[in-house]
C-alpha cells in the first residue's frame, strides 16, 4: 500500500467531500432558516446537470455550461418555492416530507419524460482535462483538483456570506428565532425565496460538476441526497461549518473505506471474502459513523438542540 | 404550619448558562399543608428553579429532597412516580383528547401498568372511576366527553389540575395557574387551591398578587436568580429590599 | 351504533373480499392478484400506521423491515430450493418451505432490527429522527446490493411458492385468502392497540410529550415498543410480498419503497385504521389504470399527493366520514 495511492485516494475523498458540502450547504441553510426538511434537493442537483449538459451540448462552453446550471437550478428552486414550499413552513415534518416526496416523483418523472431514460454526456473541457504532477509525485487528474478548488472557495464565501454581509445577519437571525426578524421588518419570504434558490444553485453547481465525472442522468441525484442528509445528521443541522467538517469527514470516510478495507480484509480472509464483506462494510461505513456520532452528540458535532 | 418535615426541600440550587447565572444558591422548602408561593420579577429564574424542581433541567450544584428522599439525580418521570404533580404555564394537554381521555391518561400514569396492549382503556372501571372523581372536584363532570381542543382557557386550567389529582400527588409544582383567568376563574380557582393545600402542599408560581397575598403561607422573592427574601405575606410586604427590587417598580397591580 | 367510519370500513373490507371472488368467478385471474397486492401492501402500512399514525413518529426507513422480512423469506426459501443448510457449524440450520415458519422469522427478525434502530434513532427527534431512519434503510439497501450470496443488486428468485399446510398455495385465490385473513387479524389487533392503555399512553406523547412524564410514564419506551411492534407487522408484509412475486431484491429495502408506504397510509388518512388499505388500492389501481396510457404516471401520483398534503390533510377516509373523533 503505497503513500502515492494513499494520498491519491485522500485527495479523491476531499473531492467528493467538497461535493457533498454544496449540497448540504442548501440542505440545512433551509433547515435551519425556515424549519424545512426538503426531500427535493436531490432534483435540484439533477437540474443544474441537466441544464449543464444541455447548454455544453448547444454552445460547447462549459465555463456557460456551469452558469447555466446555477441559473437553472436557482430558478427552479424560486419557482419551487413560491409554488409549494411557501405553503409547507407552518406544517409539521410529515407533511413536508409527503409534499418534497411528491416533488421528487413529478421531478424525476417530468425530467424522464422530456429527456428519456438514457444518460446525457458532459464532457470535462479540454484545458481542464489531463493529469497535474503534485509535490509527491502523484499524477491527479486536474478536474478533481478544480472541483476540491472551486468547493473550497464556495465554502469561503459562503462563509463570508453568513458572517459579513446584511443577508447573513438576516440568515442568522432568522435561524435564531423566526418570529423576531418578521417582526423587525424584514421582508420574510423574499429571504426565504432567496435562501432555498441559493441552496438550489449550490445543488445545482455540483450536479454540473460530478456530471463531467459521472453521467448526467434521471435519479442521480438520490444516493447524493441520502448522503447530505447523514452529513448535517452529522454536522449538526443549520450549521454551515458542521456541513463543511461532516462533508469532508464522510467523503473521506466513504472513499477511504472502499479502498482501504477490502484490503484490510485481504490481511485474513481469502480474497473473494474480503472483498464482498470488505465492500459490505464499507457502503454501510458511514451510516455507522452518522450513528455513532450520534450517540455521543445527538444534535450533530455542531448542532444547537433543535 | 406545623413544623413537621417538609414535603419539598431545595438547597443551594445553582444553574448557569454560560455568563448568565439563572440561579444563584437558592434554597426553600415546602411544609405540609401550607401554600408557598414564589414570586419574582421577569427574568428572575423563576421557570429555570421549577424545571429543576420538576426534573427537566439539571442544576449544576445543590440538592432536592421530596419527602426526605434525595431526588436531584431522578428525571422527571420518575419525580411524577414519586408524587410530584405539576401544572403548566401554558398548558400542556393531549388536544385532539376527550376531556375524559386526558384525566384518564393521567389515572393510567397513576396506576402504572401502560403496556397493556388488549382491553379498552375507556371502559377500565377503575380508571374511570379515578378520572371521574378528579373531574368532580374540579367541577368539570360536565365537559367529560368534549373535546380538548374546544375548552374555554379557564375549563383548560381546570383540567390541567384535574389531570394532576389523579395522581394523587405529594405535593403540586403549579406554574402561573391564574395565568389569562377572569376575575371570576381566579377567584374560583383561589377557593379550589386553598381547600387543596390539606390535601398536598403548593409550591406555586404565579405573577396575580391578589391571589398570592390571599393564598400563601409564605411568600420567596426570587430576583436576578437569588431569593432576596423569604417570609410570610406580612413580612415580604414590610420587606424594604423586596419594595425596592419588586413591588416598588409595580405599584400592587 | 356504528359510527360512520366503523360502517365504510365494514364496506371496504367487504369489497377487497368480493372483488377478487367476483374475479374468480369471471376468471380473471389477474385481478386476484391485484388484489393480493393490495392486500399485502395494506398490511405494510397497518404497521407503518402505528408507529405514524398514532405515535407520530416519521420513519423514512420502514422499508428496512419491509426488507428484512422479504430477505427472511428469500433466504429461507432460497436454501430449501438448493437444499443447502444455511448455516452448519455451530448449528444446523437449514432453509423452510413453509409459511409460518417463514413467517415467524420474518417477524422476530424485523423485531429485532426495529429494536436496534429504535434504540438508536428514537434517541432523536423531529427532523433528525426523519433522517436516522432514512439512512438506517439506505444502509441496509447498500448492503443488501453488496451482500453477492443473495443475488446482489439483481436480488433472489425464488422458484417455487411457499407452502401453507392444508392449501394450494399457487392457487391464486387461496394465497389471497392467506394475505386477506392475516390482514384482517392484523386490523383487529391494530384497532385494539388503539383503544387499549398503551394507545392512549402513545397517542398522548404524540401530542404533549410533557404531560406524560408528569404523569408518571416515559415516551422513549412507549414509543419503542410502537416501533417494534410495527417494524415486525411492516416485516410480515414483505416476506408475504417477497412470495406474491417470488422474487425479493434490495428495491424492497430503498427509500423510494419506505416513501410509498408512507403514501399509502397518507393517501387514506394518518392515523385511520383502514386508511392502508384505501390507499394500497388507490396506489395499485393508479398504478395499473393510468400505467397503462404512459409510463410516466408517477406524475399523477406526485400530483395527487401534493394535493392531497395542501388541501386534504385528513386523507380520503377524512373526507369521507368528515370530522369525527378519530378516538372515542
Amino acid at each position: 500500500m503505497s503513500i502515492l495511492l494513499i494520498l491519491e485516494q485522500v485527495l479523491n475523498g476531499l473531492q467528493f467531500g467538497v461535493m457533498l458540502f454544496l449540497m448540504a450547504a442548501g440542505l440545512t441553510l433551509v433547515f435551519g432558516v425556515m424549519g424545512l426538511i426538503n426531500l427535493a434537493h436531490g432534483a435540484l442537483y439533477m437540474v443544474g446537470a441537466f441544464a449543464a449538459a444541455a447548454v455544453a451540448g448547444l454552445t460547447g462552453s462549459f465555463l456557460l455550461a456551469l452558469v447555466a446550471s446555477l441559473a437553472a437550478a436557482a430558478a427552479a428552486g424560486a419557482i419551487v418555492e413560491v409554488a409549494v414550499i411557501r405553503r409547507l413552513y407552518d406544517r409539521d415534518h410529515l407533511d413536508q416530507v409527503l409534499a418534497t416526496f411528491a416533488l421528487i416523483l413529478i421531478f424525476s418523472e417530468g425530467t424522464r419524460w422530456i429527456f428519456g431514460s438514457f444518460p446525457l454526456f458532459l464532457d470535462v473541457p479540454d484545458y481542464l482535462s489531463g493529469p497535474v504532477s503534485l509535490p509527491g509525485g502523484i499524477e491527479y487528474p486536474l478536474y478533481r483538483l478544480t472541483i476540491i478548488a472551486i468547493g473550497l472557495v464556495v465554502a469561503a464565501a459562503l462563509f463570508w456570506l453568513i458572517a459579513r454581509t446584511r443577508i447573513g445577519i438576516q440568515i442568522r437571525a432568522g435561524e435564531a428565532d423566526r418570529e423576531m426578524i418578521a417582526a423587525l421588518g424584514v421582508d420574510i419570504s423574499k429571504l426565504y425565496t432567496l435562501v432555498f434558490a441559493l441552496g438550489a444553485a449550490l445543488a445545482g453547481l455540483a450536479g454540473a460538476l460530478v456530471g463531467a465525472i459521472q453521467s448526467v442522468q434521471v435519479g442521480m441525484g438520490e444516493p447524493v441526497l441520502i448522503l447530505a442528509f447523514v452529513v448535517i445528521v452529522i454536522g449538526g443541522i443549520g450549521s454551515i461549518k458542521g456541513a463543511l467538517v461532516g462533508a469532508v469527514l464522510v467523503g473521506l470516510t466513504d472513499t477511504l473505506g472502499k479502498v482501504f478495507l477490502p484490503q484490510f480484509f485481504g490481511l485474513f480472509l481469502e480474497p473473494a471474502s474480503a472483498t464482498s464483506v470488505g465492500a459490505s462494510l464499507a457502503s454501510m461505513l458511514i451510516y455507522i459513523l452518522m450513528a455513532l456520532v450520534l450517540l455521543v452528540r445527538p444534535s450533530g458535532l455542531y448542532g444547537g438542540s433543535t | 404550619m406545623t413544623d413537621a418535615h417538609p414535603v419539598l426541600k431545595v438547597e443551594g440550587i445553582s444553574k448557569s448558562f454560560g455568563a448568565l447565572k439563572a440561579s444563584d444558591n437558592v434554597s426553600l422548602d415546602l411544609r405540609p399543608g401550607e401554600i408557598h408561593a414564589l414570586i419574582g420579577p421577569n427574568g428572575a429564574g423563576k421557570s429555570t428553579l421549577i424545571k429543576q424542581i420538576s426534573g427537566s433541567l439539571r442544576p449544576d450544584s445543590g440538592r432536592i429532597e421530596v419527602l426526605g428522599r434525595d431526588v436531584t439525580d431522578l428525571d422527571t418521570v420518575a419525580r411524577a412516580r414519586l408524587g410530584l404533580g405539576r401544572t403548566f404555564q401554558i398548558s400542556s394537554l393531549a388536544m385532539e383528547f376527550t376531556v375524559l381521555q386526558n384525566v384518564v391518561l393521567g389515572a393510567l400514569g397513576a396506576r402504572g401498568r401502560a403496556f397493556s396492549f388488549f382491553r379498552n382503556v375507556m371502559k377500565d372501571k377503575a380508571l374511570l372511576e379515578s378520572a371521574y372523581r378528579a373531574l368532580e372536584r374540579v367541577g368539570l363532570q360536565g365537559e367529560a366527553q368534549r373535546r380538548t381542543a374546544d375548552l374555554s382557557h379557564g375549563q383548560r386550567r381546570q383540567l390541567e389540575v384535574a389531570v394532576a389529582l389523579t395522581l394523587q400527588p405529594k405535593l403540586f409544582l403549579m406554574d402561573e395557574p391564574m395565568a389569562g383567568l377572569g376575575a371570576s376563574g381566579s377567584k374560583a380557582l383561589t377557593g379550589f387551591l386553598d381547600q387543596l393545600r390539606h390535601e398536598a402542599p403548593i409550591l406555586l408560581v404565579e405573577h396575580d398578587m391578589d391571589a398570592v397575598f390571599a393564598l400563601a403561607d409564605r411568600i420567596t422573592v426570587l430576583v436576578y436568580g437569588a431569593v432576596i427574601a423569604t417570609g410570610t405575606a406580612d413580612e415580604i410586604r414590610a420587606n424594604a429590599e423586596v419594595r425596592r427590587a419588586y413591588l416598588g417598580e409595580e405599584d400592587a397591580a | 351504533m356504528l359510527t360512520r367510519e366503523t360502517t365504510l370500513n365494514i364496506a371496504l373490507a367487504a369489497t377487497l373480499l368480493a372483488v377478487p371472488l367476483l374475479a374468480l368467478a369471471m376468471d380473471e385471474i389477474f385481478i386476484i392478484t391485484l388484489a393480493t397486492k393490495v392486500a399485502i401492501l395494506a398490511l405494510a402500512g397497518v404497521g407503518l400506521n402505528i408507529a405514524l399514525g398514532i405515535g407520530g413518529l416519521v420513519s423514512l426507513g420502514h422499508a428496512a423491515f419491509f426488507g428484512i422480512g422479504g430477505y427472511a423469506m428469500g433466504i429461507l426459501a432460497a436454501h430449501a430450493q438448493n437444499y443447502e443448510p444455511i448455516m452448519e457449524v455451530p448449528f444446523l440450520i437449514e432453509g423452510t418451505n413453509q409459511m409460518p415458519i417463514i413467517w415467524l422469522i420474518a417477524i422476530v427478525a424485523s423485531a429485532l432490527a426495529a429494536l436496534v434502530i429504535g434504540a438508536l434513532s428514537l434517541r432523536t427527534s423531529g427532523v433528525y429522527f426523519i433522517m436516522i431512519t432514512l439512512a438506517f434503510g439506505q444502509m441496509l439497501y447498500y448492503f443488501a446490493i453488496s451482500w453477492s450470496a443473495y443475488g446482489g443488486e439483481d436480488g433472489q428468485s425464488i422458484w417455487v411458492r411457499n407452502e401453507f399446510p392444508g392449501l394450494n398455495t399457487l392457487d391464486p385465490i387461496q394465497f389471497f385468502l392467506i394475505a386477506y385473513v392475516i390482514l384482517c387479524l392484523v386490523l383487529v389487533f391494530s384497532a385494539r392497540l388503539a383503544r387499549s392503555p398503551f394507545g392512549l399512553a402513545l397517542a398522548a406523547a404524540r401530542q404533549t410529550e410533557e404531560r406524560v412524564m408528569t404523569v408518571g410514564l416515559t415516551p422513549f419506551h412507549l414509543r419503542l415498543v410502537a416501533f417494534v411492534i410495527s417494524g415486525a407487522i411492516t416485516g410480515l408484509a414483505g416476506a408475504l410480498y417477497a412470495d406474491l412475486n417470488r422474487f425479493v431484491s434490495p428495491t424492497m429495502l430503498s427509500w423510494h419503497t419506505s416513501g410509498e408506504i408512507m403514501v399509502f397510509v397518507i393517501i387514506g388518512g394518518v392515523g385511520r385504521l383502514f386508511g392502508p388499505l384505501v390507499g394500497a388500492a388507490v396506489f395499485i389501481l393508479l398504478e395499473h389504470i393510468l400505467g397503462g396510457f404512459s409510463e410516466y404516471w408517477q406524475i399523477f401520483l406526485g400530483l395527487l399527493l401534493l394535493l392531497m398534503v395542501l388541501f386534504a390533510r385528513g386523507g380520503l377516509i377524512g373526507a369521507i366520514v368528515g370530522r369525527e373523533v378519530a378516538h372515542d
